[in-house]
């Protein structure tokens, strides 16, 4: 049975593709039917993908599938579409089925009222199909497909309640930024068919080792890798995922924290057969990453809407990801990524609960002592927190640590530094927020209620994963994860008992500072804040990095539009106006010709007549001479 | 002494003056008058090459027979013409003759 | 060209003929009172006949006294009473528009120049004056045999010319 389910793999992403057809096509007017058909197709999706999972991962270090067929025949192109079984796939298939799944489950209690309600399950079901379809694709060019189709379905997502001016500009910052970094991703994919002649992932990494020229693989690296930069927004790309927090809750938490922006890290680890081979790239690869999680935890911790701290948090824990894959850590990074999916994908949901329970309110110094009305949401919030900050033994101290010792181990310590201090920033203004929203003085709480349990249950489903998912990769189970995804040039350090201890600490100092100043108030935040004016604005503010790209664009489109102007104005103008006045100066010139006077016209005739004398007497000489 | 080339030269001398008075007359028959003049120019010409060079064969003095015919036609008509003309507009003044520009 | 070594009395002849007719010609085109001009014709008519006699075309020279002398100068000087409406001494004016007037005396200047520049450059063959008892039997052969379709034309044209300048000159009559 299970060699079927593998042989029509093809099925897991076509089904959501037949639900959003359909639910577009036939139901759109029936919002129950709707939901059902989108749900259904995404719980036979899951089965499936446990299927193939245990198939794949039946095997010491992982079996691989790959089925191809020629889906363009011209002379001189050939083009393949395949699909590509392998444990890293299995396991974005696993882990992409089953929060699309349970977000599903939550939005019929999030959207129950929302008149675009069967839009809202049909667009779910194509972005369930898109990302299906790029973890499975076994070539560049197929993958990029999808990966167009992934940002598609955020622009629809984003913008979905289009009626509202923010939503509508935040989709199109979304698209146009992704689309910048998809300009990038698709010259390295075109160098790359130029160069080796095929995009596939396994003739590629035949053909990459006995290549000659390696210079031209620093540009062909660095230009695939800012496809990674727009979709999983690394700085500078990092612009539109903040403003993505116009869509639902349900969609931040699906797209914009557990499976979308995680489809660069996936390819990263998915082409690290290339990046490992340029040095430079993963130079490069590492520090973007790092910076991002810098920046963008410096960021977080002033932020005042819930939903815009946790899409900094997402930024940094990004950022977290490509620094290890930056190092070599490519087992590490995509454990970050597994864990990160389920308890972002939690915090995101819970922020949502509390959201819909406060009617709408995204300010948390507007929200306070929710933990007495809403138990459930807070203590799986709690958890959520709890992971991200990386307290044993949660899921997120494992894959923390992973990446800690990844970069202490392999001489990092610049980046090991930085790392550490992002833990402790993350800890710190995740507590925060807990602090203020959920056990603040502010008594907005009392009017708050517990959501009901289509929301509560996939809240504690995923706490149940974020608690237990980190040991697949812990010494307990003896690093089973890192035996199935690795790659022979990525790096797995032995464990550190010094690096464990150390990150654990560093992650309770900073829960510990936020209570301090938050919760028993012995340091006033107010305070402080007046105390570092200007670098509170700067980081309110975002760095101002919007303002200048917003600077930056004016001064090109109305400097070029003014550029334009001048040409038009002076020189197509001109060139026309050049015309009508050789015109009309010709006329006056010639206008002589025709002057009626008899004698001009004999004179015309004698200057003729003139010509021939001289040419006949000429040709006359030089025959003579 | 004297040969072709100075009775070429006199008629060539000739044509020039009458040219110069097609030119810059303003009476239409003076222009006309000039006209005869090239016209007797070129009849020296044809007579001049006739008699110098194949003497017995007179084909050049029968053009210009020809040549004298058809001028004496062409003044008749043209000075009947500026008489017509005369009628009409009471001028002979070939700047006042402009309606060939339409 | 103007070897005075064997000077004969034909060349002292044609020097003086050709200078009147060229003077004449000149007058022709100089004198502001067209009978003047007329006049000037008239001699410079009967000039090229004193050349034409000098070659030894009698017969040539003759014609040219009686149609040119005799028959087209008189013409024009009947044309020119008839449309005498202003005093005589400015009716033959050049233009006023001295453009004109310099570009006529350019053009004239550079094709006398082309022409004598074309003369000299010209291998005359060295032939004599032969004087033919028989020019005008051979020129009456020529114009009854070979060209007598010319001929014929060129009566019809005289014809056609006549009755033409007649019907043209008479004008229309105002009923």
């Amino acid at each position: 049975m299970y060699d079927l389910i593998i042989v029509n793999a093809w099925l897991i992403p076509l089904l959501p593709f037949v639900a959003f057809a359909v639910i577009s096509l036939f139901f759109h007017r029936w919002p129950g039917i709707s939901a059902g058909i989108s749900i259904f197709s995404i719980a036979f999706s899951f089965l499936l993908a446990t299927g193939i999972a245990r198939v794949v991962f039946s095997q010491p270090g992982g079996a691989v599938y790959e089925f191809t067929t020629r889906w363009l025949d011209i002379s001189g192109l050939q083009v393949d579409m395949g699909l590509l079984l392998d444990p890293l796939s299995a396991l974005m298939l696993l882990v992409v089925t089953s929060i699309a799944a349970l977000v599903q489950i939550y939005s019929l209690g999030y959207m129950k009222d929302d008149p675009g309600f069967a839009s809202y399950y049909a667009y779910q079901s194509l972005f369930a199909a898109s990302m299906l379809g790029l973890v499975i694709a076994n070539n560049f060019g197929q993958m990029f497909v999808f990966w167009e189709l992934v940002g598609i379905c955020s622009y629809f997502l984003i913008g979905f309640w289009f009626g509202r001016d923010s939503a509508k500009n935040a989709a199109i910052k979304a698209f146009v930024t992704n689309r910048v970094g998809d300009f990038g991703f698709l010259l390295g994919i075109l160098f790359l068919q130029i160069l080796f002649g095929t995009l596939n992932f396994a003739g590629l990494a035949e053909a990459l080792p006995g290549y000659a020229n390696a210079a031209i693989l620093i540009p062909v690296a660095i230009l695939l890798f800012t496809g990674p930069m727009g979709k999983s927004a690394m700085f500078p790309l990092h612009v539109w995922l903040p403003d993505a927090m116009e869509g639902p809750t349900p969609v931040s938490a699906l797209i914009h924290a557990a499976t979308m922006v995680a489809a660069g890290v996936y390819l990263v680890a998915r082409a690290f057969f290339i990046f490992s081979s340029v040095p430079e790239a993963m130079t490069v690869i590492a520090f973007v990453g790092g910076f991002t999680a810098l920046f963008a935890a410096t960021i977080a911790l002033v932020q005042n809407d819930i939903k815009r701290i946790l899409a900094y948090s997402t930024l940094s824990q990004l950022g977290y990801m490509m620094m290890a894959m930056g190092i070599g850590a490519m087992t590490a990074g995509m454990f970050h990524l597994t864990t990160h999916a389920f308890f972002k994908s939690l915090l995101f949901l819970g922020a949502g609960s509390v959201i819909h329970a406060m009617a709408g309110e995204q300010d948390i110094w507007k929200m306070g002592n929710l933990h007495k009305k809403m138990p459930v949401t807070t203590w799986t919030f709690i958890i959520g927190a709890l992971a991200l900050s990386g307290i044993p033994p949660l899921s997120g101290f494992w894959s923390k640590d992973e990446i800690l010792l990844g970069a202490f181990a392999s001489g990092h310590y610049g980046l090991y530094i930085l790392g550490a201090f992002v833990a402790f920033l993350t800890a710190f203004y995740m507590f925060r927020l807990i602090f203020v929203a959920f056990f603040g003085k502010n008594q907005a709480g009392e009017k708050a209620h517990e959501s009901p349990g289509v929301m509560t249950v996939p809240l504690i489903i995923l706490a149940a994963a974020a608690v237990l998912v980190g040991f697949v990769n812990s010494p307990f189970m003896h690093h089973i994860f890192g035996t199935f995804i690795s790659h022979p040039a990525g790096i797995q350090p032995h464990s550190s008992n010094m690096i464990m201890v150390s990150s654990a600490l560093i992650a309770l100092a900073g829960i510990a500072m936020a209570w301090l100043i938050y919760q028993k108030e012995a340091i006033n935040h107010l305070v402080m804040r007046s105390k570092f004016k200007n670098i509170y604005e700067l980081l309110l503010n975002k760095y101002y990095i919007d303002e200048i790209y917003e600077r930056m664009g004016s001064i090109l489109v109305y400097g070029g539009a003014r550029v334009m102007y001048w040409i038009d104005i002076h020189i197509v103008n001109g060139f026309v106006d050049l015309t009508a006045r050789l015109t009309g100066k010709s006329g006056d010139t010639l206008k002589y010709t025709e002057d009626g006077q008899v004698q001009s016209y004999a004179m015309y005739m004698a200057v003729g007549v003139l010509i021939l004398i001289v040419l006949a007497t000429m040709a006359a000489v030089s025959v003579i001479v | 002494m004297i040969g072709l080339p100075h009775y070429i030269l006199l008629g060539s001398v000739l044509f020039s003056i009458g040219l110069f008075g097609v030119l810059s007359r303003r009476n239409a028959v003076a222009v006309l008058m000039s006209v005869e003049l090239m016209l007797n120019a070129v009849n020296i010409n044809f007579v001049a090459a006739n008699k110098f060079i194949a003497s017995d064969a007179a084909v050049g003095q029968l053009l210009a027979i020809f040549v004298i015919v058809v001028a004496a036609c062409e003044i008749a008509v043209g000075l009947a013409l500026i008489i017509a003309v005369y009628r009409q507009r009471r001028s002979v003044d070939l700047s006042d003759f402009n309606l060939l520009k339409w | 060209m103007l070897d005075f070594s064997a000077f004969s009395l034909f060349d002292a002849a044609f020097i003086v003929i050709a200078g009147v007719t060229v003077i004449a010609a000149l007058g022709v085109v100089i004198f502001r009172n067209i009978i003047h001009s007329a006049f000037c014709l008239i001699l410079s008519f009967l000039g090229i006949a004193a050349i034409y006699f000098q070659l030894h075309s009698g017969f040539l020279g003759v014609v040219q006294i009686l149609v040119y002398a005799g028959a087209v100068a008189v013409l024009i000087i009947f044309a020119i009473m008839l449309l005498m409406n202003q005093d005589a001494n400015r009716t033959n004016q050049t233009t006023p528009n001295s453009k004109q007037l310099f570009a006529a005396g350019g053009i004239t200047a550079m094709i006398l120049a082309a022409l004598t520049a074309a003369i000299g450059f010209t291998s005359w063959p060295a032939g004599q004056l032969q004087s033919i008892d028989n020019s005008l039997n051979l020129l009456a052969e020529l114009m009854l045999t070979d060209y007598v379709i010319a001929f014929e034309t060129a009566a019809i044209l005289l014809l056609v010319a006549v009755i033409g300048a007649i019907l043209i000159a008479r004008g229309v009559d105002d009923k």
